[in-house]
């Protein structure tokens, strides 16, 4: 698992109608490595990840998910293969938090027996065990998105893509999910995170892809790539980009009068 | 799927519901073939089912009057009343599980009446190109091409408002209201009083070939349904988590929804519109046993069944020498717990919009 290509991505262009949203994106997604895609809102960051799902057919370039076209693949060995978490998360009818999570085991039936101990290692990773009696439903944002993402957990899929799976948690969850998402890319998969939090991203990241107006602006190690430059004329807003005393990552500061 | 920190309690809880379920419907069965204006003790009714299948007893009747009441009018009545208001309950619970929403149900976003529309015009018409089928077939039709319209106006981006849902079925049930009016209109007296009989929904009358029928198309949807169990549970995350966990949403929506017309318009053609009854069942399934799809559907069979069997029960006693039409009863039961069901999600937060 470690070591190859999980994406490659040539040429990639997406288009709604008239609007442009993604245009000439090439990108390669190895196994082994934490991904952060940044950019501003209406970047086409959650339309890139909806490339790589599968959910969205570039209207120009090419996927290949191992060496394979994405398109060529089942719903069945995609579902084995990647686990997603999306912004929003709802569930209908009164499924209990375990029922969520259990779920997704899904792809698996039949094809594997440890569905139980990877339901209870998930719950416990995502730190969501004092949850699992409760009706999904009745869960906070922050709740409902640490359970969701023990859902994606318990897929245990070899590529995991998440997207803004920080933006309902507190500090001290947000630092958890980013930990957990590096120690499953340290384990030989294959992770990408969309986030907004810069500072976040450059923490855990491996690599920081910056998208913006739908093109790739960057992409790279955090200290090469986010420097003050670059993200003021992304983002259009004076920045000042720190080194973290102890890692010597970037933290991104808005400059404020 | 089972709950998480006591599996075995909620498989408890299942096995004492079918159970407890099962008997009830048995104890109706035998009630409801001896009630009537010729009563026939429940151990004669025992009895004779019992010698139906070559097993003997002291307690099966000896007159020829009692047993032809009871094979020849009695039997075909509740095992119709059993099969209809197991199909319309599964139904309900399909409708529920694709629609994301508790109160999609037939006779709600106008299924049932567009399935009558169906069964009327074969007979004002007087269609038949498919033989002794023809009003089974055109029910189905008639069901079918509501579903897919009140499918295609209600859903906006993969999410179905109840709203939109409930005024859909408004819209549907005024259009198909009128067509099954001018139809009357335009039919002689007998096709009329044939109409009227679908409005109000009555087993009065059911023979074993319709049983058949109803029977035959049921097991058939239903056992898809049951197949496709695991896959509503998933559908209720969401339409692209369903499908990041390998469902294929639209085949599963489009085999769903033909499922649901065929239940809905095989139950429609030969006892009329029954509304309620799979807004009722599945909803009280859901609070007794979780929304696990399984259950739901297992329990909602036998419990829709069941509910109809009394329901009828209680059509055909109720007063005295004369047949209530059973859809008039649904309707007076189920309306009131609509409206408490209304309430009792508004005053939860957020609803279920």
């Amino acid at each position: 698992m470690t070591g190859g290509i999980a994406y490659e991505l040539r040429g990639v262009g997406y288009r709604v109608g008239e609007a442009t949203i993604l245009r000439d994106v090439s990108l390669e997604i190895p196994y082994g490595r934490l991904l952060a895609v940044v950019g501003p809102n209406g970047a086409g960051k959650s339309s890139l990840l909806g490339i790589l799902t599968g959910d969205l057919r570039p209207s120009e370039g090419a996927v290949a998910l191992e060496g394979r076209p994405l398109h060529a693949y089942t719903a069945r060995e995609l579902a084995r293969t990647r686990g997603v978490l999306l912004q929003s998360n709802q569930v209908a009818f009164a499924f209990t938090a375990y029922e969520v999570v259990e779920m997704g085991r899904a792809p698996w039936i039949g094809a594997r027996e440890d569905d139980e101990p990877l339901i209870r290692d998930a719950i416990e990773r995502a730190d969501v065990a004092h949850l699992t009696d409760r009706a999904f439903s009745s869960l906070s944002g922050g709740e409902r998105a640490r359970v969701s993402f023990a859902r994606v957990l318990a897929q245990d899929t070899r590529i995991v893509l998440l997207d803004e799976p920080t933006a309902a948690l507190d500090l001290r969850h947000q630092e958890d999910v980013l930990a957990l998402a590096r120690g499953l890319a340290r384990r030989g998969r294959a992770v990408v995170v969309v986030v907004h939090d810069l500072s976040l991203a450059a923490a855990y990241a491996d690599e920081v892809a910056i998208i913006a107006g739908g093109r790739l602006v960057a992409r790279g190690a955090p200290e090469d790539v986010m420097t003050a430059e670059r993200i003021e004329a992304v983002y259009e807003t004076p920045v000042r980009v720190l080194s973290d005393p102890d890692s010597g990552r970037p933290i991104v500061l808005p400059r404020r009068a | 799927m089972t709950a998480g920190v006591a599996p075995e309690r909620s498989i408890r809880r299942r096995t004492v519901v079918y159970l407890a379920t099962a008997i009830l419907l048995a104890a109706g069965i035998l009630l409801s073939a001896g009630l009537g204006q010729l009563p026939i003790a429940p151990q004669e009714v025992a009895g004779s089912l019992l010698r139906a299948v070559g097993i003997h007893t002291s307690w099966a009747p000896k007159d020829l009057l009692i047993e032809q009441t009871l094979w020849q009018i009695r039997f075909p009545r509740v095992v119709m009343a059993l099969l209809v208001g197991a199909l319309l309950s599964v139904a309900g619970a399909v409708m529920q599980a694709i629609f994301g929403n508790p109160l999609a149900e037939p006779g709600v976003v106008g299924v049932s009446s567009g399935a009558a529309v169906g069964a009327a015009a074969s007979i004002t018409l007087g269609l038949t190109a498919f033989g002794s089928w023809t009003t089974a077939i055109l029910a189905f039709a008639g069901g079918l091409v509501t579903t897919i319209l009140v499918y295609t106006t209600a859903r906006a981006q993969g999410r179905t408002e109840a709203v939109t849902l409930i005024l859909t079925g408004i819209a549907v049930n005024a259009f198909a209201g009128a067509a099954l009016a001018l139809l009357m209109f335009a039919g002689d007296t007998a096709s009329r009083e044939q109409i009227v009989f679908w409005q109000l929904g009555s087993m009065n009358g059911s023979r074993w070939p319709e049983v058949l029928i109803v029977a035959v198309v049921g097991a058939v949807a239903v056992a898809v349904a049951l197949l496709l169990a695991r896959q509503y549970d998933l559908l209720s995350l969401g339409d692209r988590t369903a499908a990041h966990l390998g469902v294929r949403v639209e085949r599963l929506r489009v085999v769903s929804i033909v499922v649901v017309a065929l239940m809905t318009g095989v139950a429609v053609a030969f006892v009329g519109i029954i509304a309620f009854v799979g807004l009722v069942v599945p909803h009280l399934v859901r609070m007794l046993l979780g929304p696990s799809a399984r259950s739901l559907l297992i329990a909602s069979f036998l419990g829709g069944g069941t509910l109809l069997v009394y329901a009828d029960l209680l059509a055909r006693t109720l007063v005295p020498s004369a047949d209530l039409p059973i859809g008039i009863l649904t309707s007076l039961i189920g309306g009131p717990f609509f409206y408490w069901l209304i309430r009792r999600s508004r005053r939860r937060a957020g609803g279920w919009a």
